[in-house]
């Protein structure tokens, strides 16, 4: 059974159409990402899903049943806001009874819902404060305990950890994940922070312009984005997209990086990506490759065929784990990930090794993956 | 440690007494000085007369101390003096003051609040226009509106009664209270809102759970004006309502009426006009603070 399908859903506000037909399902029990950059319209989509904005066009069905018509609180939903929206003149327990309440639940049950719910997120010590004696974690805490008392059949998570500090947002992150392995409800969870999307998602909706780009697993989202927008959001550094040509290589094709130019580098193309990209031999293409498969080759397994190029290096930035670097093959830029105690020097001519493996290929004119 | 502290807090103090000591502080305090001083003479003319009887503000000036305190002036001022023929005193007029005042500042404010989250948290189509139309009576003159309301209140039959004036100072307090509480409202965010509607809370159990806990502070400063502005109104009063219908500040006016034979009764005119001044000195002494921090309050967070 889907949790949640969403199908040909418009949104306009006036002339502005910010979503331009979504169709997304989300299976049982899932943890789906909505991500994408500000204005995307993935906190519109999930206004939508909730009930709070009305689709210009399209159905939202949760758990088999069409809600368009449906008020939010006979959606079985429950949801958390990015403000965390507590009631400022209510203590913790009243913010989290407040919905059973209105929903006429007995008071026995009410209190033993509270029990319950704060004994999970350890919030028992604060039933009877108000939300302005809290910390911001606090909050954090008692915002999920009321969408969780509800055990509903859709949580919708709208950015809840931007408001955190950092260190704050990774623990956070962590005990959302462990709390859905626990209950295994299904989750749509929207951010603009991809480390969120990548650690806790099981498929992740990349958003841009009011369309979803790509909707699949973590992995696939990183390794086969499904176009130009997704490699380029994806990553810190994001994928470098470098123009290329296909030519052929033995048997196999290979793609040459700055052709015709001095110091062009040629990459073979694994098998697989090779036969994809038939088509478009002797033709330009955008190469896609993530700049950890491009390194200083010392810690490669031997099991694994790299390729070896030349590059001058432009720009060194050392982060700690690892040093991002600059570099340049035949007057294109490209960013590769060395090991910290790699000493590079701007200027300096260096030998990387490249994992072929995970070479993307886009068309220049659809930006589409073509392998 | 100690000891570095307290020299600089008597460093500190030290200054602020050279700082008070300079002349332009002097400057500044006696400017101050005069203009109080000048605000207040009124005040302290009715005060002074207030006490003195007629014979020696007739026999003297205007302006003197009392020779004797005469309290009696506020027992006939409250309960005998003579008013367009009736010797009661204003007791009664200030009764239909307070008759007036209390059930039309509080239905104003009752309908402003919800009107004013209706505008600011339920937006709706037209809902500026809707606003912008209720605002506009804050700027209409009060004598624009007396034929309209003399024709409303014949229909209605309400003429000479303390009712029309309820009615009319309802009605005509909307504006501002609409406009008080809207300002205050639109600092509640919207995730509240959404939030309440998730759990399942309709239009008026958002406003009274969530939306009305947090307006103590907007209330106070719309009861303020509300009483203060029916108390003080005088124009519709004395339209409206003549005989023992008028409101106090209405029958203020025919106290000061002396024919000409008689000895003008300064002394208990000032008691009068100083009882009718009550009430509203009274809310501004108690809700006064929060008059003032209520009109700068703005954000809820």
């Amino acid at each position: 059974m889907a949790a949640l399908s969403v199908r040909g859903v418009h949104k306009r506000f006036g002339p502005v159409e910010v979503l331009k037909g979504i169709d997304l399902t989300v299976e049982n029990g899932e943890f789906a990402v909505l991500l994408g950059p500000s204005g995307c319209g993935k906190s519109t989509l999930l206004a939508v899903v909730a009930g709070l904005e009305r689709p210009s066009a399209g159905t939202v069905e949760i758990g088999d049943r069409v809600v368009n018509d449906i008020e939010p609180k006979d959606r079985d939903i429950a949801m958390v806001f990015q403000s965390y929206a507590l009631y400022p003149a209510m203590t913790v327990r009243r913010n989290i009874t407040f919905g059973m309440e209105c929903r006429g639940v007995p008071k026995q049950k009410q209190s033993e819902a509270v029990a319950r719910i704060s004994g999970l997120l350890q919030i028992d010590g604060l039933l009877e404060r108000k939300p302005a004696q809290l910390s911001g974690g606090q909050r954090q805490r008692v915002a999920m305990g009321r969408a969780l008392v509800r055990d509903p059949l859709l949580f919708l998570f709208d950015e809840p950890l931007s408001n955190l500090d950092a260190k704050l947002r990774v623990d956070m992150r962590t005990e959302i994940k462990q709390l859905h392995q626990r209950i295994g409800t299904t989750i749509v969870y929207v951010t603009h922070d991809q480390i969120e999307a990548m650690t806790m998602a099981s498929r992740i909706a990349v958003m841009d312009k009011g369309e979803i780009q790509q909707f699949d697993s973590p992995e696939t989202v990183y390794n086969r984005p499904a176009n130009l927008f997704v490699a380029r959001f994806l990553g810190t550094p994001p994928m470098n997209t470098v123009p290329a040509r296909l030519a052929r290589d033995g048997d196999s094709l290979a793609a040459i990086v700055g052709a015709g130019q001095p110091g062009a580098a040629t990459l073979p193309l694994p098998t697989q990506t090779a036969v994809a990209a038939r088509a478009y031999m002797d033709r330009d293409v955008i190469l896609g490759i993530r700049p950890e498969c491009i390194s200083d080759g010392a810690k490669r397994a031997a099991d694994i065929p790299a390729t070896r190029i030349e590059a001058e290096v432009e720009v060194s930035e050392p982060t700690g784990a690892e040093t991002i670097v600059l570099i340049r093959i035949a007057g294109v830029r490209l960013r590769a990930r060395v090991a910290p105690d790699i000493k590079l020097r701007p200027g300096q001519s260096a030998s990387f090794s490249v994992d072929t493996r995970t070479i993307c290929l886009f068309d220049p004119q659809t930006e589409r993956l073509i392998a | 440690m100690r000891l570095a502290v307290n020299q600089q807090s008597m460093k500190a103090s030290s200054s602020a007494a050279r700082f008070l000591l300079r002349p332009t502080r002097w400057l500044i305090y006696a400017a101050l000085a005069t203009s109080a001083l000048f605000f207040l003479v009124p005040l302290v003319v009715v005060l002074l007369n207030s006490v003195r009887t007629a014979q020696e503000i007739g026999l003297g000036s205007l302006i003197g101390w009392p020779s004797v305190f005469a309290w009696d002036n506020y027992v006939q001022a409250w309960s005998s003096y003579c008013i367009a023929q009736r010797c009661d005193g204003i007791r009664m007029y200030m009764g239909n003051s307070l008759a007036m005042v209390i059930p039309a500042t509080i239905v104003s404010t009752a309908l402003g609040a919800l009107a004013g989250y209706s505008i600011s948290l339920w937006r709706f189509r037209g809902d500026s226009i809707i606003f912008a139309v209720v605002i506009m009576g804050v700027f209409l003159p009060e004598q624009m509106k007396l034929i309209p309301w003399a024709l409303v209140l014949r229909d209605l039959g309400l003429s000479n009664t303390v009712g029309a004036l309820i009615l009319i100072h309802t009605v005509q307090g909307l504006s501002f209270t609409t406009l008080f509480c809207r300002n205050y409202f639109v600092g509640i965010p919207q995730d509240l809102m959404k939030a309440a509607r998730v759990d399942g809370a309709g239009y008026f159990r958002i406003f009274w759970r969530i939306v009305l806990p947090l307006s103590p502070p907007i209330l106070v400063v719309t009861v303020i004006w509300q009483f203060t502005g029916i108390w003080n109104e005088f124009l519709y009063g004395v339209t409206f309502t003549t005989g023992v219908q008028q409101p106090v500040t209405a029958a203020l006016i025919a106290i000061s009426v002396t024919a000409p034979t008689d000895v003008p009764q300064y002394g208990i005119q000032s008691a009068a006009v100083l009882l009718a001044a009550l009430p509203t000195l009274l809310v501004y002494f108690f809700g006064g603070q929060y008059f003032l921090r209520g009109l700068t309050a703005g954000a809820i967070k």
